[in-house]
């Protein structure tokens, strides 16, 4: 079924037309709504598009670090900058995937997929939305838990301190296809060491629940501690505390309840 | 619903058409210029074998808004041959036996014209990474990965 296309060159203008039509949707990359549009999702009966510059920009010079919505992967990967996020960026789907799908959008894949949100999770990053009325930042973790009810506003950027050193950000992608597949679970974690102590832990799960969640329990653990053997058995143990994961092709809900402490284990004590 | 005029380059020949609002570039290419040579697999970004380049970087045209080509040059399996000449990568799937049931292939030679334009000599690892976005049913790989670095070393087969 055609759908109106409506085009802005600002961002504003783009959010304004989003919040005043139910069935609009925003057209990032395109794997997310062009995907819904070909299986036939009569809910959709507007697309919108910005091609303001600023959404498709890249702030990594200082500590504190900008996305624009509209980054793609391969960009992030071409940045030497964000090395740090190669690692997740390079986890998420194919080259022409990569080309496509943007940061912005990430925060909208439905479980499988939706592995970069894992890693801005865990980065504590924050969201700017422009909604109808004006805009506002919205933690990430505040942001997914309402999700559904956001297509109204438009994202533009997203953004986070830089890790303090590159061991304290870690990543990891459970697939059974290498090198592209959905995720049997994502584990992100950072761990800003003060002393010998982690302070600040963060540690992120994708797959395990409806959205990326924090695996607090397991941030508790590591908490004020030495990463030492027994912080991270006291870790692992509670990764799966106040999941809720579900079953699909790729895993039954009760394998990764089995696997996430494993995974967060090595994740934690740095095995490959 | 009134349609859109779009022009864009398709294989360095400008071309305009009028598309409904949505339609997606895969659909603008067969049903509206008439190259069948990008296929439809699954319509979800999942199998690769609709890839075109769009000034140079390989994407995925099912998941392409039309519109978003206005101006911009796209390249599909039907530009690459010289001629009756096939492409070098072209001959080399053949020598190599890479093609079974063949409807992978327009996105396989895509993914592969992608990664030897910009990197002309590629390790097999990174011939792996830049066709892991599209799927084969048939050959197993192997075969298209060899005629990829086949392709790549001027048809001497490297390991």
């Amino acid at each position: 079924m055609p759908v109106t296309v409506k085009t802005f060159t600002s961002s504003h203008d783009a959010a304004a037309a989003l919040s005043s039509d139910r069935s609009a949707r925003y057209l990032g990359g395109g794997t997310l709504v062009m995907r819904a549009l070909n299986e036939g999702d009569i809910s959709i009966s507007t697309i919108v598009r910005a091609s303001d510059h600023a959404m498709t920009r890249i702030d990594a010079t200082g500590s504190r670090i900008t996305l624009g919505a509209g980054v793609t992967f391969a960009r992030i990967l071409a940045e030497r900058e964000l090395g740090f996020l190669h690692a997740p960026a390079r986890s998420i789907g194919g080259p022409a995937v990569r080309n496509m799908g943007t940061v912005g959008g990430n925060l909208f894949a439905p479980m499988p997929y939706g592995d970069f949100t894992v890693a801005m999770l865990a980065l504590d990053a924050v969201v700017s939305v422009q909604g109808g009325l004006g805009g506002r930042e919205i933690p990430l973790d505040e942001f997914l838990q309402t999700r559904d009810r956001q297509t109204g506003a438009l994202v533009l950027a997203i953004s986070f301190a830089r890790p303090g050193s590159a061991d304290a950000f870690r990543y990891r992608k459970i697939a059974r296809i290498k090198p592209k597949g959905g995720a049997v679970i994502t584990l992100a974690a950072h761990l800003p060491i003060n002393g010998s102590r982690i302070v600040g832990a963060r540690v992120a799960l994708g797959s395990m629940a409806p959205t990326p969640i924090r695996a607090r329990a397991a941030e508790r653990a590591l908490e004020g501690r030495s990463l030492d053997a027994s912080t991270i058995n006291a870790a692992a143990a509670a990764a799966v505390e106040g999941t809720s994961p579900g079953d699909n092709a790729l895993a039954s809900a009760w394998y990764r309840r089995e696997i996430v402490g494993v995974h967060l284990r090595r994740l934690l004590s740095g095995q490959e | 619903m009134a349609k859109t005029a779009l022009q864009f380059q398709h294989n360095g020949r400008d071309v305009a058409i009028f598309v409904d609002g949505g339609t997606n570039l895969l659909v603008a290419l067969r049903e509206l210029i008439g190259d069948m040579t990008p296929k439809f697999g699954c319509g979800q970004g999942g199998c690769g074998t609709c890839s075109v380049l769009i000034d140079g970087e390989i994407h995925l045209s099912c998941l392409t808004l039309a519109e978003t080509v206005a101006g911009r040059s796209v390249e599909t399996l039907d530009g690459i041959k010289d001629g009756p000449n096939l492409h070098p990568l072209q001959r080399a799937f053949a020598d190599n036996f890479a093609a079974q049931c063949g409807y992978c292939t327009p996105g396989m030679l895509m993914a592969a014209k992608a990664l030897l334009d910009r990197n002309p000599q590629p390790s097999r690892a990174e011939v792996v990474e830049a066709i892991s976005g599209n799927i084969c049913r048939c050959t197993g790989y192997e075969p298209i990965i060899n005629a990829v670095l086949a392709a790549a070393s001027g048809g001497r087969a490297r390991a």
